[in-house]
């Protein structure tokens, strides 16, 4: 039983990082959303007033809002589909009795610890370039006319590199989950002579729903955020073609000073953000019980 | 038997397994071997996989032009600095739920993991504009404080599900023989709590070194660290490939090797615990 003084104790000893983490999050929310309901400008300093949801307007009424609003759902749309597929797929491989189990799990997990700026920018110049990348030299190779990624298919490339990046992350939660599954279970339906596709669908499928979900969930989070990929292969170009709502925030604020609409954007990704996140902090709650 | 398997089914899929790491390992390993060419070997067609002069220049290269390790300590700093400060403030805490839980100890908890969901875009404009009228832009110290703020709810979390396995008996134990709460923290729950805090030390500095959204718009050339120094080669600097590879080989060599060591670490920090 806790006494009344290990209890102030506790209480002294969990404030400061109470204090810091309520600081961090209310200070700069208030200010962005002030921010967002002035017209702010950091090249004409002085100027600031009040223009209540004009921002909020002017980027609705913004076809780059839109297109990033696009390329923000289909690039986490993208790399949720490639990474929690394949994830699955490999989780089951690595599962199978094989040599060296450890050494290909090393390897696949790898691109998880690199890096984004450089695992963009090898994909970048070292694959995806169209001169001297290797994919070039391999459509040379086969007669091949060499495609230029990252300018005619700037989205579908960035959703790739992002992939191969969170495809580590899938895999090994979902390797967790499946090593945790009841192994009498399986034999019994084998042997009860179930196909190897529907003891998947029957028993791995249901057995993974839940890491699935803490996948799709974290990845989320993550995916919304991504903004050094773009930054470093194609500045959100050509056009606005592979701009996300957090790379067009940056562009609005950072790069044309235009304080007011940043924020309004800014907003929106809080409130994007903050739907998925309801869903993920169900889950961690209800485990929390347990 | 448990379960026989076949010798050629096992065959089977060593081989697939071992295709697809090695597939998906490719970049990373082109990326190291391309580090030792020289930039004409680097662009070679057809490209040369094994069978080059392999050469260090291209490391001392980008050390003298740049001044690299500069970058590399900063990173350093940065993500050792963020992550002990971190420590210190989230071990009391997490040992306080832990060990003492309240009432409302479960709504704090989720309360830190809330603002770990808040995009950083959506506070980039005021950290920036706070930082650059009190000088914080482009300093360590900067950035120390704002990685130590992101991660905390991460660290507090790890270090809450590794005490909580610490079973509250020992304690009572310790305590009837007329430990002190001293003596208590000092010869029963540390050496206890130090593989926890290891692996939330591991995971953390991973996390804070490999970290590209704050780092690349806070800083310039003083206090930029590895992602925002490699993110200059985005300029036609980047064609120079051995040079590119050499710099990216140094950058992720540590983490590479530190993030081996802590797979399982991994899975329980980045799932707070809904998986294990």
């Amino acid at each position: 039983m806790a006494t009344q003084h290990s209890r102030s104790a506790a209480r002294i000893m969990i404030s400061p990082a109470v204090v810091l983490l309520l600081a961090w999050m209310i200070v700069p929310l208030v200010l962005t959303v002030y921010f967002s309901l002035l017209r702010y400008n950091l090249l004409m300093p002085g100027t600031e007033r009040f223009v209540g949801f004009l921002n909020y307007k002017l980027f609705y009424q913004n076809p780059a809002f839109w297109t990033a609003m696009l390329n923000t759902l289909l690039l986490v749309g993208g790399v949720l589909i490639i990474t929690v597929v394949g994830g699955i797929l490999l989780a089951i491989l690595l599962d199978q009795p094989i040599w060296g189990q450890g050494i290909v799990r090393i390897l696949v997990i790898a691109p998880f610890f690199v890096m984004p700026t450089v695992s963009a920018l090898v994909w970048k110049n070292m694959f995806m370039n169209p001169v001297s990348g290797l994919f070039a030299e391999f459509s040379k190779a086969v007669g091949l006319a060499p495609f230029d990624f990252l300018s005619q298919a700037p989205l579908a490339s960035i959703i790739g590199i992002v992939s191969w990046q969170w495809l580590p992350f899938a895999t090994l939660i979902l390797l967790t989950a499946i090593q945790s599954l009841d192994s009498e279970q399986m034999e019994a339906a084998e042997m009860d002579g179930a196909s190897a596709l529907s003891r998947f669908w029957y028993i791995t499928l249901p057995h993974l729903s839940r890491a699935i979900t803490v996948v799709i969930l974290i990845q989320t989070i993550f995916l919304l955020s991504v903004f050094a990929e773009i930054l470093v292969t194609t500045n959100g170009g050509p056009g606005n073609a592979s701009t996300n709502l957090t790379y067009l925030v940056y562009a609005r604020s950072l790069l044309n000073f235009d304080v007011g609409g940043g924020s309004a954007g800014g907003v929106v990704a809080i409130i994007l953000a903050n739907i998925v996140a309801i869903f993920l902090m169900r889950m961690i709650g209800k485990n929390l019980d347990a | 038997m448990a379960r026989a398997v076949s010798t050629r089914r096992k065959i089977g899929f060593t081989i697939a397994a071992w295709a697809v790491g090695l597939a998906i390992f490719f970049p990373i390993l082109w990326t190291i071997l391309t580090s030792f060419k020289t930039e004409a070997e680097a662009i070679s067609s057809p490209p040369s996989f094994l069978f080059f002069d392999w050469t260090l220049e291209n490391y001392t290269t980008v050390q003298e032009r740049s001044n690299y390790f500069r970058h590399f300590w900063n990173s350093v700093v940065i993500s050792l600095g963020s992550t002990v400060l971190g420590l210190i403030i989230a071990i009391p805490a997490a040992w306080s739920m832990a060990f003492v839980p309240g009432k409302r100890t479960k709504d704090v908890l989720m309360w830190m993991l809330s603002t770990k969901m808040l995009p950083p875009v959506g506070v980039l404009i005021p950290i920036y504009l706070i930082f650059r009228d009190v000088g914080l832009l482009d300093t360590k110290t900067g950035l120390v404080i704002v990685l130590t703020l992101i991660n905390l709810p991460i660290i507090v979390w790890m270090l809450y599900t590794y005490f909580k396995e610490i079973p509250g008996e020992i304690l009572e134990a310790a305590r009837m023989d007329g430990a002190t709460l001293r003596d208590e923290i000092i010869h029963v729950l540390t050496p206890m709590a130090v593989p926890g805090i290891a692996s939330t030390l591991l995971l953390n500095v991973i996390l804070a070194w490999n970290e590209a959204f704050w780092t690349l718009n806070l800083t310039a050339a003083k206090a930029a660290p590895l992602t925002a120094f490699i993110a200059s080669y985005s300029s036609p600097e980047g064609l120079f490939y051995a040079k590119l590879s050499a710099a990216s080989t140094m950058a992720i060599a540590p983490i590479l090797i530190l993030g081996w060591f802590s797979q399982k670490q991994l899975v329980r920090g980045l799932t707070f615990g809904a998986v294990k």
